[in-house]
């Protein structure tokens, strides 16, 4: 019995010497990105290509045997023309790349002064600044697009106040547009804003800003000929880091947005589980990646791996 | 007037931080269901929802899922770390660095779509039952947090002294006792802080998990999300309040814990 049991162990130790440890350490993460990330792109960009129809799975095959020497190759390219003949999905992409916009410029209004004073507050408490800003960003997201329902909604804080104090009579309608989306999403992003930002101007040398004033600059001057150019790397990744998830967000526009806030990420959802069409919100998804993920990469490529840390 | 600006700045920047949050807290406290009238205060909704066998089953669901998700992923992001912080360049390395950058910016429908294919073209195939969907989740949660926590851990790899390790190797430690009693208690912060973070975006999750969860299968947040279309409710203000302490209680401390350590560290 232990002769089996040792010549399996010691069979697994001898392949594992010849493979290389190394490469069994870069197997098992390759093998789990190759199933769980490459391999989905695949089935879907092969959905993407099919035909819808009512079945389960509710899509055509590409390949088909349909006699003994007849193989068929079915390409439907429908529901890449319909992306871009119906006016709905254009429009949702431009709504998702104005709010998205419109988000990450506010964030960089709030965010840049914040910054700013974090860096320069003294040194025993700007940790505790740093953290109070992070702090929010790891209690629940939901949470977060909650707090904003309850101020913002008909009978929620801002309004109730408001009719406290006699100042209107009927509800006003704060939700349920896209300013309350973005809204949400500059509360939500916010920290992934403040981050880089402080990082880049708290290395800046003040000594160059007085030097400036001193050379007789004056502020608005020196803050956009200095310390905007120094900071330039920081508010290049912050907006970045605002930019891109906002462009996919669908939880913020489906709660906050109402219904003619149709952003990319909810005409997927709607295609998928209202209209049960896998094949449309496939192409949806193909589109929106090859927006999102292909600049990133590439940009990614050419930094050679400078690490997108958060903190 | 400088420094009084500076204040000025930071009251307003975390009043609209904190806000919001505050405001969840207080009227979870407040006995009647509006927003509108205060009555008096009260833990009346902490007890309709701890007596609610849906809710407690869904967040029994969702931290099974996250702490087995958040162990993985960390497992996995440590190899991948090392992978990218310690090897020499290899074949398809530019490939694997653009795959965990692709994970990180992958809109999170794509994300559940995507894998949704995979997992109803795997059951098709192996004839997988899914009656219960929490291991779908669980791989789909591990797959979402791989990349955050990977640049955790990282960019402390890349911040650590090589020469300490390449002495162990010269001393003729193994590759693997090197990086068991060499690197791994350095970058243990790291961990505590990339599980942690995994664990927190794992309980967060709603969109991915609503796509993968088998019908069996519901987490917390899928719950909050549906009860969320129906507006304000005391019953989440609750369940908010307790979740915002539990979170930051856990966060601080190991913050704190952190800081500690890497100042005795600095001390040695």
């Amino acid at each position: 019995m232990y002769r089996i049991e040792e010549r399996v162990i010691s069979w697994f130790v001898e392949s594992a010497r010849k493979i290389g440890g190394r490469n069994l350490l870069i197997s098992i993460p390759a093998v789990w990105i190759f199933l769980f990330l490459i391999l989905p792109c695949l089935i879907l960009i092969k959905i993407s290509l099919a035909e819808r129809v009512l079945a389960s799975p509710p899509y055509t095959p590409l390949i088909d045997w349909i006699s003994s020497y007849m193989l068929q190759i079915k390409i439907n390219l429908e529901n890449y023309a319909i992306l871009i003949t119906d006016d709905m999905y254009i429009r949702g992409f431009i709504t998702s790349i104005l709010i998205a916009g419109a988000s990450t410029i506010c964030c960089l209004l709030i965010g840049f002064p914040m910054a700013y004073a974090i860096a320069r507050s003294s040194k025993r408490f700007r940790h505790i600044l740093l953290m109070l800003v992070v702090l929010p960003f790891w209690t629940s997201f939901l949470i977060r697009v909650y707090a904003w329902i309850m101020l913002l909604s008909p009978c929620g804080f801002i309004n109730s106040l408001l009719m406290k104090f006699n100042l209107i009579d009927v509800p006003l309608k704060l939700m349920n547009n896209s300013y309350a989306a973005c809204l949400g999403m500059i509360y939500a992003y916010l920290p992934f804003m403040i981050f880089p930002l402080y990082n880049a101007i708290e290395k800046i040398d003040y000594s160059l800003i007085e030097a400036a004033y001193d050379l007789g600059s004056s502020p608005i001057k020196a803050f956009f000929r200095i310390i905007v150019p120094l900071s330039a790397p920081g508010i290049y990744a912050g907006s970045t880091l605002v930019f891109v998830p906002a462009i996919g967000e669908f939880v913020i526009p489906e709660l906050l947005g109402g219904n003619q806030t149709l952003t990319v990420g909810r005409l997927v959802w709607n295609e998928f589980f209202g209209n049960v069409s896998w094949p449309t919100a496939a192409s949806l998804s193909i589109v929106l990646i090859t927006f999102v993920v292909l600049p990133i990469v590439i940009a990614q490529k050419h930094k050679n791996m400078r690490p997108l840390s958060k903190d | 007037m400088r420094v009084k600006r500076a204040n000025i700045i930071l009251f307003f920047g975390y009043l609209f931080l904190y806000f919001p949050l505050i405001c969840i807290v207080v009227y979870s406290f407040n006995e009647s269901r509006f927003v509108s009238t205060w009555t008096r205060f009260s833990w009346k909704w902490y007890k309709v929802l701890l007596s609610n066998p849906i809710i407690l089953r869904a967040a029994f669901t969702s931290i099974k899922v996250a702490c087995f998700s958040a162990t993985i992923s960390v497992v996995l992001a440590t190899m991948v770390a090392v992978i990218f912080a310690r090897f020499r360049r290899f074949r398809g390395k530019a490939l694997f660095v653009g795959a965990i950058a692709a994970l990180l910016v992958m809109p999170e429908v794509v994300m559940g779509l995507s894998l949704l294919t995979l997992f109803a073209g795997m059951s098709k195939i192996f004839n997988w039952s899914t009656e219960s969907g929490t291991t779908t989740i669980t791989i789909a949660h591990i797959t979402l947090t791989l990349s955050y926590v990977t640049m955790l851990i990282q960019a402390r790899l890349q911040d650590l002294d090589k020469s300490i390790e390449e002495a162990a190797l010269d001393l003729g430690a193994s590759p693997l006792k090197v990086f068991f009693v060499i690197t791994l208690p350095m970058i243990s912060p790291a961990i505590v802080l990339g599980w942690l973070l995994a664990f927190a975006l794992s309980l967060d999750d709603v969109v991915i998990a609503s796509f993968v969860a088998g019908p069996g299968a519901t987490t917390l947040p899928m719950i909050v999300f549906s009860s969320l279309r129906f507006g304000i409710s005391p019953e989440i203000n609750a369940l908010a309040t307790i979740l915002m302490t539990v979170l930051s209680i856990g966060v601080i401390i190991s913050a704190v814990l952190i800081y500690k350590r890497s100042e005795l560290g600095r001390n040695k």
